[in-house]
């Protein structure tokens, strides 16, 4: 299954990352613990909103949307029906993906700006329907104490839980964009009018990549409340939005682990920036600018162009630094 | 093979194609020519699906194919390279012209499958056609224009198309280029029994490629006849060769 796809160097070192995180908890004071987890959170959040932006080129602006249905999704099922807490777990992606569906298929008959524009409109929608309808949502005050069972009560036992996910996801998202689908994606990003004269029907390919990634961003929303045990308004607000876009080319869009970079470093600048100032946004803003005259391929991008050149270019620039020499 | 009868497309007030005709046989070399804005890239883009006819008639192998989408029209066995170059500049050559063998094979929305491992062989020997082989790890936006262009004509091929339609595939090519590009097409049109539709401003490559040409003014359909025909052509010769 992923024989070629991965080299063994890449293998080792993921292996070494995951070890690492495995034996951290019992080590680490409860505070890291918790923003690690929330790590592995966002970050599936914005991987799954990667698959959209990055390798679909699509502008999925309101992608937090998805995260907060899941969520909420999850939580109105374990307080307000006596359903077994798995079938909460596994209806909260399946109705953001069906969200994602309907949302997509007005989306997808639009291009760039306009789609995202679309999107936030009608993400907006859903926010204020759960922002108003006090009676089943909780209105802005959200839902709190969300009962989880035992065996996810303590944080140590919920971030080995949401670290397994967060796994399982990245590599079932690995093979989706190194599948036939995947390539095609990307070859959409690229040029979709040529796409289309090659046989293949553009819209139909993003509304599935659409409702794939808000599938993944359902389970990120359901992970949400494995560790918060509570959900707010907020979730599907468009700064939360906004924040998983900049994850994506913080980390570097055209990477595909970037975004979990991404997630990591916009999490511990909001955690410990936190400390000193209130302005969150304001570090944000200058986050952006730096992004964009810096790194413009993000942190990702820029280390993986410094350190691992395509096999060929190392030859050409070698041989480019010989003749200069 | 491909029959155009009395097609209109017009932009706002502007008629860019007005009535025109084409009759392309199996197996011909078949070249449209007309001076700028005559409407050979309109012409073309009705023919693909990027465009739909106002009125008239397209059909392939006598199939009504007007106004049908690009990729339902791509799979009936048209393909087309355009003339602006129009490749997937951050894949490398080998993936632009795997993307389109995919699509071929109906494989473009197979999701658990490594795509490296998939239509290799058939993508390798279009390159080796073509003469990339040597380039496959490129990136093709770094190719040079010449090589985009042909990159261009090797993605249309990775759809087994039975009719070709090239939108003047040596646009901004050197006049050596432009005579291997052609040779190039020729051969192709014979080794994989290739019917071509092409347009090209070029009138020496023309005339001496082409068996039947079709002339475009102002949207019209001049005449369609061999060579010689419309070299003869009275009205040709006053609307575009000029004497």
């Amino acid at each position: 299954m992923f024989r070629g796809i991965i080299d063994l160097k890449s293998l080792w070192l993921i292996g070494a990352i995951f070890i690492i995180l495995l034996i951290l908890p019992p080590i680490i004071p409860r505070f890291y613990t918790y923003i690690l987890t929330l790590i592995f959170v966002t970050a599936l959040l914005a991987m799954s909103l990667n698959l959209c932006v990055g390798y679909g080129g699509m502008f999925q602006f309101h992608h937090g949307v998805f995260y907060g249905v899941g969520a909420y999704t999850v939580a109105l099922m374990l307080t307000k029906t006596s359903l077994p807490v798995w079938v909460g777990f596994i209806a909260g992606p399946i109705v953001a993906a069906a969200v994602g569906l309907l949302i997509g298929w007005f989306c997808v008959r639009l291009t760039r700006l306009y789609f995202g524009m679309l999107q936030i409109s009608l993400g907006s929608l859903i926010w204020a329907i759960a922002f108003r309808w006090y009676t089943l949502t909780g209105g802005d005050d959200g839902i709190h104490g969300i009962p989880m069972p035992s065996l996810l009560s303590s944080l140590n036992s919920s971030y080995y839980f949401i670290l397994i996910i967060l796994v399982i996801c990245l590599i079932v998202l690995y093979l989706i964009v190194k599948s036939p689908f995947g390539r095609t994606l990307q070859a959409i990003r690229d040029n979709p009018e040529r796409c289309e004269a090659v046989g293949v029907n553009v819209r139909r390919h993003q509304l599935i990549t659409i409702v794939i990634a808000t599938f993944f961003a359902g389970i990120a929303g359901v992970l949400f409340v494995v560790l918060e045990h509570s959900v707010f308004p907020d979730l599907m607000f468009w700064v939360l939005s906004l924040e998983a876009f900049i994850m994506c080319l913080l980390g570097g869009w055209f990477t595909f682990a970037g975004p979990v970079l991404g997630a990591a470093i916009m999490i511990s600048l909001r955690t410990f920036v936190g400390i000193y100032t209130e302005y969150w946004t304001l570090i944000l803003g200058i986050v952006l600018i730096l992004l964009i005259f810096f790194l413009p391929e993000g942190v990702m991008g820029y280390f993986l162009e410094k350190f691992k050149p395509r096999a060929k270019e190392v030859v050409e620039r070698s041989s480019e630094l010989n003749v200069a020499g | 093979m491909l029959q155009v009868e009395a097609v209109d497309k017009s932009f706002g007030d502007f008629m860019a194609v007005n009535r025109a005709n084409l009759t392309v046989g199996k197996g011909e070399l078949v070249a449209v020519i007309g001076p700028n804005g005559a409407g050979k890239t309109t012409l073309f883009n009705l023919i693909t699906g990027q465009l739909k006819p106002d009125r008239g008639r397209i059909t392939f192998k006598e199939e009504d194919i007007s106004g049908l989408p690009p990729y339902h029209i791509c799979k009936k066995g048209v393909a087309r390279s355009f003339q602006i170059v129009n490749i997937f500049p951050r894949l490398t050559v080998f993936e632009n012209v795997q993307v389109a063998v995919l699509s071929q094979q109906k494989r473009s929305s197979n999701l658990f499958r490594p795509a490296q491992n998939l239509a290799v062989e058939e993508t390798n020997s279009i390159l080796e056609d073509v003469a990339l082989s040597d380039k496959i790890m490129d990136i093709a936006g770094s190719l040079s224009h010449g090589d985009q262009k042909i990159l261009e004509i090797a993605i249309a091929l990775g759809n087994e198309p039975e009719l070709l339609v090239l939108d003047e595939p040596t646009a901004g090519m050197s006049p050596e280029e432009t005579f291997a590009t052609m040779g190039l097409i020729k051969k192709l049109a014979s080794t994989r029994g290739l019917t071509i539709l092409f347009c090209e401003h070029d009138m020496e490559v023309v005339f001496s490629f082409a068996q039947s040409i079709m002339v475009m003014h102002q949207g019209r359909t001049l005449i369609q006849g061999k060579p010689e025909e419309v070299r003869r052509n009275k009205e040709v010769q006053e609307a575009y060769l000029g004497d």
